[in-house]
């Protein structure tokens, strides 16, 4: 199925209002609210006619310009062999967003790369801490506003 | 007098011990720590603690600005198997661009791309052996690895570190006796292969150490997302060049080796092993098509653009390296990229391995982390 | 009659000044710390194995850094691995020599620039006796490095003991860098 069909069954069965994004160039996405996420989420696991058994790829993103932080999930049913690019976003100053780790094991360490480099909480998660840089790190890289820090446990990051 | 009462044994205390493995040590392939409980000899919990070789290549990309500039840091990822990680890069990029590559293009690009994971291959064997006590494997597959790195060399000016495909098409043109020193190189490895098979995967001390450990069940494979021999391992035939083919890999020939369980269960160390050795053979059949197919002539950079016209849009590109599904997500805007991710296939192959290494004994773990074949740069980027 | 005297033509004795006999021995079995960061560490792997083959130098890999007798610091160093290599480096015994491989443990190489997580050079932690430059250096250029090393072993002396504390490096010490 495509993004279109995906949608569409989605809002024919469960009665939504999903609708896809598209852009310029490549693939389009749907939008969903962080409210509703968990329940499509396993919606889309669960269904016979979607089956998405395969999280491929779980990133989180900063929107500088709208002041929101976003997470963008790749999905893929290797039964079906159908993809569907699915994001949620959340304004800044409160970015949290539910866990889908209890439905793919594999969103754990994609969730902690997330938290660690973008800031963004995942309310469910099993153990959220930092997972490549240093627990006492301070602050979140991949913000477009990140400054990075002068000195790390006394030794300076700097040239 | 008092009685006298004999002291009450004390109950005997079992308690778990705590030990740290890495981020040095020789056994880790690279800065791995894992923090392993144990119970006597047996692993009740691992916890792998990874970001010891943190290198901020997302912060690169999206930082540098320009589409081009990224190559060099894509071979970076993953230093083992580099031409696959700038494979997937410039396809995602041309995907994101609308361009066409020539066919002289695409065929050296699977040409190379193969050599690459026979390489790769042969060092996580080398290695998986040197983990388990057999040090001359290690040295023969290095003998074969330089050969490999002979031609790419020539190829590219580089040996570890290509920096050789650019978006569009290659760098620099293509040598002329390329053609023939890959065909020098296929029918002289094909016996070597034999050879290897010899030393290693039929050596009763090698299954003792690897057959039924780390047992890795195809439901658990597909909950983790995990992808290339680690799946195949466990049964699950799903290849990328197969499955969702990308470049010119659907004009291929091949087969999609997968583990039987043939010295134990299905997915186990030995049946993860054993699929690097068969996919070996597998790539010396398309390097071998692929020769004989590939245009005598024709420009490399034809289709290279002057400079690059960034579309906003975004897209994700998968493709198989040698450890698996290897995916950038590229989120595009007119002025340049503006994030882009790289899933690699370590990253999350390495978050399985909580899961299958309980119930080990240490030594096992050692075996269980190279089956796996992590390189350390591509868990931590 | 004494022994200067003596002939020693016939027996197997060799005189030599004590300082070189113990530089020669020095100098010759380099055990270097198995140990490998990054991209480097594959080219330092690829210069133990078949095809350069460090043992004929007398160079073997040990796998504890109380057994090793040269740190190879092969790749790039994160600010979370700079405090293990300074211990590691502690652990080693003397007399205790490094060797900085590749640009990134030199300055930082690739990522000086928007790495954050990536120490500007390992000579920031622990002193560095040669660096090899190259990204990565070929494994030629690692075993010229070990020549380097060497050739500075072989011009120490007893009296004035190598210094090895970070402090005096900076200013003392004056690295070789290999063409
Ligand atoms: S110097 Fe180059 S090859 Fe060596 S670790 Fe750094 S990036 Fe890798």
């Amino acid at each position: 199925m495509t993004t279109e069909e995906i949608t569409e069954y989605l809002n024919r069965e469960y009665g939504g209002n999903l609708d896809p994004t598209y852009a310029e160039a490549g693939d389009s996405w749907i939008t969903v609210s962080p409210s509703v996420l968990r329940e499509v989420a396993k919606t889309l696991r669960d269904d016979k006619n979607l089956q998405f058994n395969n999280l491929m790829c779980l990133s989180g993103i900063h929107y500088q310009k709208e002041n929101e932080l976003g997470v963008a999930y790749h999905l893929h049913s290797t039964i079906h062999d159908h993809k569907l690019v699915m994001k949620v976003r959340v304004p800044e100053d409160n970015p949290v967003v539910p866990s889908v780790e209890s439905l793919w094991k594999t969103a754990n360490w994609h969730e902690r790369e997330a938290y660690d480099l973008v800031g963004i909480t995942f309310r469910g998660h099993p153990g959220l801490l930092r997972i490549l840089t240093p627990q006492d790190w301070e602050g979140h890289p991949l913000r477009k506003d990140y400054e990075q820090q002068e000195s790390y446990r006394n030794v300076s990051t700097g040239i | 007098m008092a009685p006298v009462t004999s002291p009450q044994p004390a109950a005997i205390e079992n308690r778990t011990m705590t030990i740290n493995m890495g981020p040095q040590h020789p056994s880790t392939h690279g800065v791995l720590r894992l923090e392993v409980t144990v119970d006597g000899e047996v692993v009740t919990k691992v916890k792998p603690d990874i970001g010891y070789l943190h290198r901020c290549f997302e912060k690169y990309a999206e930082s540098l600005g320009d589409y081009a500039k990224v190559v060099p840091y894509t071979d970076r990822i993953d230093y083992v198997s580099a031409l696959h990680q700038e494979m997937g890069y410039v396809i995602a990029v041309e995907k994101l661009l609308e361009l066409e590559v020539p066919e002289r293009v695409e065929y050296m690009r699977v040409i190379l791309a193969e050599l690459q994971r026979i390489a790769s291959h042969l060092l996580g064997i080398g290695t998986f052996g040197l983990d388990l006590g057999a040090f001359t494997p290690f040295l023969y597959c290095f003998i074969e690895r330089e050969n490999i790195l002979r031609i790419l060399e020539k190829v590219s000016g580089a040996r570890l570190l290509y920096n050789y495909l650019c978006v569009g098409g290659l760098m620099r043109d293509i040598p002329t006796d390329f053609t023939s020193d890959t065909w020098e190189f296929v029918t002289s490895f094909r016996p070597k292969i034999k050879e290897l098979n010899d030393l290693l995967t039929t050596n009763s001390i090698f299954i003792d150490r690897t057959a039924n450990i780390g047992v890795l069940p195809a439901e658990v494979a597909l909950n983790y997302s995990a992808s290339g021999p680690m799946l195949r391992g466990s049964g699950v035939s799903w290849d990328l060049r197969k499955n969702d083919p990308y470049s010119i890999y659907d004009r291929f020939e091949f087969n999609v080796p997968v583990g039987q369980g043939e010295m134990g269960t299905v997915g186990d160390c030995w049946d993860r092993y054993i699929v690097r050795v068969r996919e070996m053979e597998e790539s010396l059949k398309i390097i071998e098509q692929a020769l004989d197919q590939m245009p005598g002539e024709g420009d490399v950079k034809e289709a290279v653009p002057r400079r690059i016209r960034s579309k906003e849009g975004e897209v994700y590109v998968r493709t198989e390296t040698p450890r698996g599904e290897l995916g950038y997500y590229i989120i595009s805007e007119k002025s340049g990229p503006y994030r882009i991710k790289a899933r690699t296939p370590s990253f999350v192959n390495l978050s399985i391995l909580p899961a299958i290494s309980k119930g080990a004994l240490v030594a096992d773990l050692v075996a269980i982390v190279g089956s796996i074949d992590i390189v350390l740069g591509g868990v931590d980027r | 009659m004494g022994l200067l005297d003596k002939k020693y033509h016939d027996s197997n004795i060799i005189i030599v000044s004590l300082e070189s006999a113990l530089n020669w021995a020095r100098k010759s079995s380099l055990w270097y710390e198995q140990f490998g960061l990054a991209c480097c560490a594959i080219e330092m792997m690829a210069t133990a194995a078949s095809d350069y083959d460090f043992d004929r130098f007398g160079i073997i890999p040990r796998s504890s850094p109380r057994q090793a007798d040269v740190m190879i610091v092969a790749g790039t160093v994160t600010m979370k691995m700079a405090s293990r290599i300074e211990r590691l480096y502690e652990q080693m015994s003397e007399p205790r020599y490094v060797i900085s491989m590749g640009s990134c443990s030199n300055s930082g190489g690739p990522y000086w620039e928007h790495g954050y997580h990536v120490l500007k050079g390992v000579d920031k932690v622990i002193p560095v006796d040669v660096y090899v430059p190259g990204c990565p250096p070929r494994p030629e250029a690692l075993l010229e490095g070990f020549l380097k090393l060497q050739e500075r072993i072989s011009n120490e002396t007893i009296i004035e003991p190598r210094e090895t504390e970070q402090e005096s490096t900076e200013e003392e010490k004056e690295p070789i860098e290999v063409e």
